[in-house]
């Protein structure tokens, strides 16, 4: 007997958006009746890959190849048709319809909707027996919860007869319980010969559920393997790669003052999830503090609320005075004036204005300082002298202030941040992703800046999702994980194995013979969790 | 006020309210899909010019009909054109749309009839005459209902029961219909529609297409059936009175039912008393006039039940980053 | 890289849309049967081959000019102001009030303290729209439409049973006092052998508004506020992390645009009708958009597109007089004017950038 078909044979594919190259070259194969695990960093390029198979974009060279048959895949519809059902990451529901509505939307039988609901009923009814997908059918979609909303999304690729599921980061918005539920229904799938592919950035879920892994890093297939034949540690490394030497020269820390104060610090976001669940830490004078963690596991609301422009609720000092946390005094302005400087996350939405100059931009946040004003009017003048010293003296490229910002490389951009922030000489500077979307060259610049300002005996907080950033900037590491700080180490007594598992959310190491270990901590932890939820 | 005088400001009120249920349908449509239309105005003008210009060259009211239908739904295109292929302001184009329906009309029936901007009278089959239903006349002895039956409810033109027809019918289109079921989805969330694989682009022009059919019966019934010709600037403000009232309707057709009759009592109020004495206290007409559109902005800022407008409403759809 | 040069965007954009308005305009005029070419040639030597027609072109310019600086500055917040009508009626309310009830020496100190009013009454008129797109979330182009028929009604009442004199039939105030009437452009630039701007109503507020361009212009791209009101509508996001308060230059921005609007009150109602009058905007708030859109939201672009306006009211007004052609051929190239410059400015705009990105390919 011959191995059957894969059920998706991908060859060469190819995608570039301007002069990114999303894609390079990939070519995988699926085997009908698995889990395949995609694993990369953000911005590998395994959203991008999926996308092009379920024809949201269309690759620039490469073939798609379904159940051993060369398949187009101009639109969305074609994908659905060659039984491509995918859950994206941003759920694609409309929020105020029913669930049987939002299964039946472009699949209904017949113009009326009647008969349509009655057979979604049916199916749902069959489909939640099945495999553990059982959700309200007559529930509003706003009403769920974000799990029952991803059940909803899975139960419409069921209903469109979809024999291939792709999942993109199903995980990243669910509580552990939830994921353990959404695990349960993969392997039902599975057992029922569905083929799943699975992407994620997380090692704890391919190793959970996965039987075999691809690796993609920078827009590249790395690796491929089988699950059963590989360890966290092994996939942490080809996904991280050894990337060109970056090491800092730097020499030990002499740490000061305690000039930043947290104590637990709470944010509740708008759809009432805690984002900040009682982070307390402590930031010194002449010294980097790293914060690690996969994204969106509240680095950014950390950001955002010391920046002054999210509120919150707890304490936090700044050279040992109280400031507000919400109110009138809790902005951008009266942080800055606080003597705390911020190059935030991203510098296209927050950073910088895009349309503006780079002079303008070399102002921005403090463009109400006296000393660019002259009478009722901004001295642009002045403004405009003192953004050309900036930019030679971060050798930003081309050093022309006229030019408008998204004319800038992503490094140059960085820099005239960079160089607003470090120059108007913080105490406090708070740094996210400083490297993002940067070219290496100016990497390195960035981080003997950063250095500099450190060994000048300023505190710098950084976040990064970069392990190989935090740990060649950083004198203490501090991982956070669901809204937590999940622990602080000295970057000297630590390394990107114990890291790595505190960013998966488990404290303790354990020890060699880890995938047993980690299952056990995982289970227990989940039961915990399943306890506090109940 | 007597029995009889309440009938007649009901009556009124009937037909007055019904351009403002057709062009408020209208809008619905097309902003249940997403696409926020305040160029009513202006589709509706175009469409009572039209009608009336053919009736009155022609002498057939349903040539009429249809020509103010085609007038209203070249507008329509142009909106579609502008919002949906070439992703422009919506709101921008509106405002185009009703400066070019109230400049055009002028200079055409300039042009055509050189009257001053106006059409000639309608007279005879160039107009939709009112309807008498059945036994109107031999139960309007009976006391009360009998009067209301002759008329309140018989005697009004075809179009006037067509509009009334339609909420029925937009409800049923709109909820019981895989059409409306696609197009309430495009207007809250076009990725869910495109994700399942169909077109966002084509139900948009499908909606912003029956708008501009609806707008043209809308303008149709002005020039031919409320009045008996066109002329400039005959709908003086109700497309922006249907928005009012789409807004105050939720997005609703029965709702949109009941907020057009209100603003249709309104109109027939200012229309027939100067100021209205309520126990000492005098409510100048202005108010009345004022009242749909008070009301309104009290509606949208929220303190008497929110009006939350479809969720993609107003943004042209981008899939590619 | 842009996609095109910064001169392609401000001036070959706009050029391209006004010549696709124009031709289409012509278009309308021969199928009305009559000559495009003759219509211009009426139109220019109406409204700028004498000097009574430029005072008249001025005069509308002077409208589109302080409705048009209006849009243009809620623009770069990215606010659409579409009640510049209803602003420039409470303005017009405004100006009659501070003329007729308080005691003028002099037309100078007069126009300063009806200027005031005018701005004070626009500015209050757009504040309920900025305060509840700031703070509620309602949509400003609705509420402001709203307003514009909530302004006429009010205005309406007003004039009716306050402003009216006994026994006057129209619905309109009393004449303002003489003392202050503004001076006009025949007053001001004629001599006995030399008359000139006879009969025309432009007046000394086209000065006005063109200090209005002047002080807008430097609000915009001098002030911190400025700065913070482009921000806002660049970025709100950005905006935050700088500390710039959304709802703070929403309400402001809205001020200053209401304000704008309702300045024009003191071209119309004190220095040409000299009493407050029914509808005495006559639509020029809505011309503020066509204006705004086609100067590009620069004070240099609106004075410019104001005075193409001016130019096309006149004309309108000469066609209308000579020929069969009706004033309402305007509003058409108004509304095909906002129509190209607004909704269908991608139309003109990708074309444009694939030309540009072709040559730059070709020249490297």
């Amino acid at each position: 007997m011959t191995d059957p078909a894969p059920a998706i044979e991908l060859k060469g594919i190819s995608k570039a958006f301007g002069p990114v190259q999303a894609n390079k070259d990939i070519s995988i194969r699926v085997m009908p009746g698995t889990i395949h695990g995609i694993i990369g960093e953000n911005g590998a390029g395994k959203s991008t890959l999926m996308s092009i198979l379920y024809g949201f974009y269309k690759a620039d060279a490469g073939e798609v190849y379904i159940a051993g048959k060369r398949t187009e895949i101009p639109d969305s519809q074609a994908a659905i048709s060659a039984g491509i059902g995918m859950v994206f990451q941003h759920f694609k529901l409309v929020q105020n319809f029913t669930v049987l509505e939002n299964v039946i939307l472009g699949a209904e039988d017949g113009g009326l909707l009647r008969p349509s609901l009655a057979k979604a009923r049916g199916a749902l009814k069959k489909l939640a027996e099945e495999y553990e997908l059982s959700v309200d059918p007559d529930a509003l979609v706003e009403d769920l919860s974000v799990g029952h909303q991803q059940r909803v999304e899975i139960l419409k690729a069921l209903y469109r007869h979809a024999d291939i599921l792709i999942l993109d980061e199903p995980t990243g918005v669910l509580t552990p319980a939830e994921a353990d539920h959404l695990f349960r229904i993969l392997s039902g799938l599975r057992a029922q010969g569905k083929t799943i592919i699975l992407i994620t950035h997380k090692l704890r879920e391919i190793m959970e559920i996965t039987d075999t892994v691809s690796v993609m890093r920078r827009g590249e297939m790395t690796a491929t393997v089988k699950t059963s034949e590989t360890s966290p540690e092994q996939l942490a490394e080809l996904m991280v790669g050894r990337k060109v030497l970056l090491r800092v020269d730097k020499k030990p820390a002499r740490p000061g003052a305690k000039v930043l104060e947290v104590e637990n610090l709470r944010l509740v976001d708008e759809n009432g999830v805690e984002r900040l669940k009682g982070i307390s830490l402590d930031l010194r004078a002449g010294e980097v503090l790293g914060i690690a963690g996969v994204a969106g596991n509240g680095q950014s609301e950390l950001l955002e609320v010391l920046g002054g422009y999210a509120n919150a609720t707890g304490t936090v000092r700044v050279n040992g005075r109280a400031i507000a946390l919400s109110g009138k005094d809790c902005t951008g302005q009266s942080r800055r004036a606080d003597g705390i400087g911020h190059v935030p996350e991203d510098r296209h939405h927050e950073g910088l204005i895009l349309p503006y100059t780079a002079w303008e931009n070399a102002v921005f946040g403090y463009h109400r300082d006296p000393a660019f004003q002259s009478g009722p009017l901004m001295n642009n003048a002045a403004i405009r002298e003192d953004a050309k010293g900036k930019m030679a003296r971060f050798d930003v490229r081309p050093p022309d202030p006229n030019l408008a910002a998204r004319n800038f490389s992503g490094g140059n951009q960085q820099k005239i941040v960079l160089a607003r922030e470090i120059e108007r000489n913080p105490d406090i500077l708070l740094i996210g992703q400083p490297t993002r979307g940067v070219d290496i060259g100016a990497i390195e610049f960035i981080h003997q800046q950063i250095i500099r300002l450190r060994d000048e005996g300023k505190a710098i907080l950084l976040v990064s999702v970069e392990l190989d950033e935090i740990f060649s900037l950083s004198d203490r590491i501090a991982v956070m994980f669901d809204g937590q700080l999940m622990g602080l180490r000295n970057a000297a007594d630590t390394d990107q194995r114990e890291l790595g598992l505190m960013m998966a959310g488990i404290t303790e190491d354990p020890g060699d013979d880890s995938i047993a270990a980690v299952e056990a901590q995982l289970a227990a932890k989940n039961a915990r969790e399943a306890a506090h939820h109940g | 006020m007597d029995f009889l005088t309440l009938l007649q400001v009901l009556d009124s009120t009937v037909r007055l309210a019904t351009p403002l249920l057709l062009a408020c349908l209208a809008g619905l449509f097309s902003e249940r899909a997403g696409i926020f239309d305040i160029g009513l105005e202006g589709k509706m003008l175009m469409a009572a010019f039209f009608s009336a210009a053919v009736a009155s060259l022609t002498g057939s009211v349903w040539l009429g009909l249809l020509a103010g239908i085609t007038g209203s739904l070249v507008l329509s295109g142009i909106h579609g054109l502008a919002s949906i292929t070439f992703r422009g302001n919506q709101l921008i184009s509106g405002v185009a749309i009703n400066f070019l329906a109230a400049g055009m009309t002028v200079l055409i029936a300039q042009d055509w009839f050189s009257q001053g901007g106006r059409t000639p009278s309608l007279m005879g089959g160039g107009r939709f005459n009112d309807i008498t239903l059945p036994f109107a006349d031999a139960l309007s002895d009976v006391p009360i209902l009998g009067p209301v039956y002759a008329q309140l409810i018989s005697g009004h033109s075809i179009l006037v029961y067509v509009a009334f027809a339609c909420v029925p019918l937009s409800w049923w289109i709109l909820f019981r219909t895989r059409f409306g079921l696609r197009l309430r989805a495009v207007g809250e969330a076009p990725e869910a529609v495109d994700t399942a694989g169909v077109s966002v682009i084509g139900l948009r022009y499908a909606a912003v297409a029956i708008c501009g059919l609806l707008c043209g019966v809308a303008g149709a019934y002005l020039a031919t059936g409320l009045q008996a010709g066109f002329v400039k600037d005959m709908t003086a403000g109700r497309g922006y009175i249907a928005l009012a009232a789409l807004i105050f309707a939720k997005w609703r057709p029965w709702y949109a039912l009941a907020a057009c009759l209100l603003f249709g009592l309104l109109q027939a109020v200012a229309l027939r008393y100067q100021n209205i004495d309520l126990g000492g206290v005098i409510i100048p007409v202005q108010v009345m006039d004022a009242l749909p559109y008070i009301l309104t902005v009290v509606i949208l800022a929220g303190f008497v039940g929110k009006a939350i407008p479809p969720r993609a409403g107003g943004e042209p759809y981008v899939k590619e980053r | 890289m842009d996609k095109m040069p910064a001169w392609a965007d401000a001036v070959l954009v706009p050029l391209i849309s006004l010549i696709l308005a124009a031709l289409l305009s012509a278009l309308v005029i021969i199928a009305i049967g009559e000559s495009p070419a003759a219509a211009l040639k009426l139109m220019v030597e109406g409204a700028l081959m004498r000097s009574a027609g430029w005072g008249y072109t001025l005069y509308y310019a002077t409208n589109f000019i302080f409705t048009g600086l209006a849009v243009s500055v809620a623009f770069h917040a990215r606010l659409f102001n579409i009640g510049g009508e209803g602003q420039a009626t409470l303005g017009g309310l405004g100006v009659a009030l501070v003329v007729l009830y308080l005691p003028w020496p002099h037309w100078s100190l007069a126009l300063v303290g009806a200027s005031l009013g005018a701005a004070a009454f626009g500015a209050l008129w757009a504040l309920i729209p900025a305060f509840l797109q700031a703070k509620r979330g309602s949509h400003i182009v609705i509420t402001t439409i709203m307003f514009n028929f909530i302004a006429a009604a009010l205005l309406n009442y007003v004039l009716v049973n306050l402003l009216k004199p006994a026994g006057a039939m129209d619905p309109a105030s009393a004449l303002f006092p003489s003392a202050t009437h503004l001076p006009t452009f025949q007053q001001m630039f004629s001599s006995a052998d030399a008359p000139l701007f006879r009969g025309a109503p432009a007046n000394i507020s086209f000065f006005l508004a063109l200090l209005a361009c002047v002080a807008v212009w430097l609000l915009i791209w001098r002030t911190r506020l400025g700065y913070e009101i482009r921000a806002l509508g660049h970025s709100e996001s950005a905006a935050r992390y700088a500390g710039i308060s959304p709802v703070r230059i929403i309400i402001v921005t809205m001020l200053i645009s209401g304000g704008l609007s309702g300045m024009m009150a003191v071209n119309t109602t004190m220095g040409e009708s000299e009493r407050l009058v029914m509808n005495a905007t006559e639509g020029a708030g809505f011309i503020g958009i066509a204006v705004a859109l086609m100067g590009r939201n620069h004070p240099f672009g609106v004075l410019l597109a104001a005075i193409l306006f001016g130019f096309l009211y006149q004309g309108g007004a000469e066609l209308a007089l000579w020929t069969s052609i009706p004033r309402e051929l305007i509003v058409v190239i108004q509304a095909l004017v906002i129509l190209f410059t607004g909704a269908l400015d991608n139309m003109v705009r990708m074309p444009l950038e694939k030309l540009f990105l072709s040559m730059r390919k070709g020249s490297t």
